[in-house]
């Protein structure tokens, strides 16, 4: 089996994004830029499984600018095999990035997909699902349990309700949630020996994806400030003031 | 044809309460709204969603393989059902999420996840950066628009609607290669987070699995649907499905108290539709501070056997 993990490069999870003064987007200059933090675990995952035989090759993909290219070397020191860059300086959304991810899936013949349930971005949580369909294949999502067996996939997903299991057949894409694993650390020596790792570069034109439609992005704003409150010193005055408040009777 | 579709979630049984919220979501458009239901015998729950004020008809769409809402059976069918619709919407919860982008994609239609309001028609606002940032989208006018509605923004449509029911049956083949297995419910009789009047959570501070009774306690007797951080969830305090914030639940209480809880942004995007935040914690320079409502420092071991007796 050769596995697809799918990584975005996004703002680091510890920062508070920011608007930019003119409504147009978030503040980039300057912040940290990581791997999102599901496609990490999805692509632990990956890992995991080669390393228990059952998997012989990780492919690690970003579409994304050309400084994507850092966060593909994070996942090739942690243990993807090689990588593939699809350069575009447009912030492809899901059905775009779906579309381009099942071109690339097509051509490496890849039997999983393991990718991130959401990007903390656009916080859409949309790509897997329209893979997996346009792909015409079964989807795993929210995924904290994966194990295979004859051809099959079993997924324990965490959903509202709680726990659900689902058995789907390969291939298919799965989705990660975060308590699927926790990914590893890199260590010194795999960073080095990942520089010799292929990453192959092309650029969003010239694999002849067609772009779907898509939502015009207009203005972004500072959500409404909640007027952080004060403290209180007491129980007494805790509940005194939940009853001022009508909270409480 | 401006016409909205709005897919119920239930549990064969209930109607989830996020498909009333969802409706008001919905009915903000400003089409007549039906709403379908997935399910094996939709019966009960069609009664249930007929009887939500503003439904104009409630569509039964019954078969053996609904029993169980699989995104890879119920993208195709909502995909035929679109047809006749201008809109479709289903509720941004675990189920919605699943199989909403999966129908999108089906019928080419670029998604507005977690819509928090309805401009026009065709514009919403939303979410983005752990709720950080808000944006504005237009969805193309070409194409039916597809969205989940994000449930906290929304209050529940009331009852008191009478909506004409049908039957509704599609000619659709089905895959076969998604399969169902078992769905652990953790039982509660608790109030439902989602829709709860009031919550109490706790974090990492509670410090294990036993201290855990504690918050319990407090939330019976506050009648408070009881939530945690996802520090708490991964240490095994509590089940998952009791996580509040960017990826657990989206709460929406009048009075939200926490316990032992830092205030990262992650779970702090996941209570501030809430109307009073009360936060307890021993470090007076915890970030949770800098949205609470009211604030108190200190163990909470100590203060919440205060709390319960001055509560009476
Ligand atoms: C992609 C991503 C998504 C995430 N999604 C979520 C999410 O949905 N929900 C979520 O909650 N987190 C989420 N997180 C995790 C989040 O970043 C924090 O790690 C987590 O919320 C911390 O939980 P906590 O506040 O319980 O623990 P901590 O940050 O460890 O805080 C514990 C607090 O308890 C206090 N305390 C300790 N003992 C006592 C005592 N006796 N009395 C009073 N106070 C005490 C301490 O002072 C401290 O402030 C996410 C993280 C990532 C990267």
């Amino acid at each position: 089996m050769k596995i697809l993990v799918p990584i975005k490069r996004t703002i680091d999870y510890n920062i508070k994004a920011k608007v930019t003064r003119d409504g147009s987007g978030v503040v980039t200059d300057g912040v940290k830029m990581s791997i999102n933090p599901f496609d990490e675990i999805a692509l632990e995952e990956a890992i995991r499984i080669k390393e228990r035989g059952e998997a012989e090759e990780i492919i690690a993909v970003s579409i994304g600018v050309s400084g994507a290219q850092q966060q593909l070397r994070t996942a090739l020191a942690m243990g993807a095999d090689r990588a593939i860059l699809v350069e575009t300086e447009e912030a492809t959304q899901p059905l775009h990035a779906a579309r381009i991810l099942l071109k690339i899936r097509e051509e490496e013949g890849t039997d999983l997909v393991l990718m991130g349930k959401q990007a903390i971005d656009d916080d859409a949580n949309q790509t897997g699902q329209m893979l997996a369909a346009l792909w015409g294949r079964p989807q795993a999502t929210f995924t904290s349990k994966l194990t295979f067996e004859d051809g099959w996939l079993k997924a324990t997903r965490e959903v509202d309700a709680g726990l659900e299991t689902i058995a789907v057949e390969l291939p298919a894409v799965v989705t990660t949630d975060l308590r699927l694993n926790e990914p590893r650390f890199v260590k010194m020596p795999d960073i080095m020996k990942a520089k010799r790792k292929p990453l192959d570069q092309r650029k969003l034109e010239e694999l002849g994806v067609e772009a779907p439609a898509k939502l015009e992005v207009g203005t972004h704003e500072p959500p409404p400030e909640r007027k952080g409150g004060h403290k209180v010193e007491s129980v007494d005055e805790l509940v005194a003031e939940l009853k001022e408040r009508g909270v409480l009777s | 044809m401006s016409r909205t579709l709005l897919i119920a979630e239930h549990d064969g049984k209930q109607l989830n309460p996020s498909t009333a919220k969802a409706l008001t979501g919905a009915l903000a458009v400003g089409h007549p709204v039906d709403i379908a239901v997935f399910a094996a015998d939709a019966g009960p729950v069609a009664e249930q969603a007929a009887s939500l004020e503003g439904a104009d008809k409630v569509l039964k769409v019954e078969r053996a393989e609904n029993e169980h809402p699989l995104a890879a059976t119920l993208a195709p069918q909502i995909e035929a059902l679109a047809a006749d619709y201008s809109h479709v919407f289903m509720p941004s919860t675990t189920f919605g999420k699943d199989v909403m982008p999966r129908a999108a994609a089906l019928l080419g239609s670029p998604q507005v996840s977690d819509i928090m309001e309805v401009l026009d028609a065709h514009s919403f606002k939303r979410p983005i950066y752990a709720n950080n940032v808000i944006v504005t989208v237009k969805a193309p006018s070409d194409t039916v628009v597809t969205g989940t509605i994000r449930t906290a923004s929304f209050k529940d449509a009331p009852a008191g609607g009478q909506a004409e029911i049908t039957d509704k049956s599609l000619d659709v083949e089905l895959p076969g290669h998604s399969r169902f297995v078992e769905l652990e419910v953790h039982k509660s009789d608790r109030p439902d987070l989602q829709s709860a009047q009031r919550v109490v959570s706790g974090g990492r501070g509670v410090g294990n699995k036993e201290n855990f009774e504690i918050i319990y306690r407090i939330a019976d007797k506050l009648g408070a649907g009881v939530g945690a951080s996802r520090a708490a969830v991964d240490a095994g305090f509590v089940p998952n499905d009791m996580q509040v914030g960017q990826t657990g639940k989206i709460v929406a209480p009048e009075l939200y108290m926490c316990f032992g809880i830092s205030g990262a942004i992650q779970h702090v995007t996941g209570i501030k539709d809430a109307g009073t935040i009360v936060a307890v914690n021993k470090d007076p320079d915890a970030p949770i501070f800098e949205i609470a409502d009211i604030g108190l420092v200190g163990d909470l071991f100590e203060i919440i056997p205060e709390l319960e007796e001055k509560l009476g």
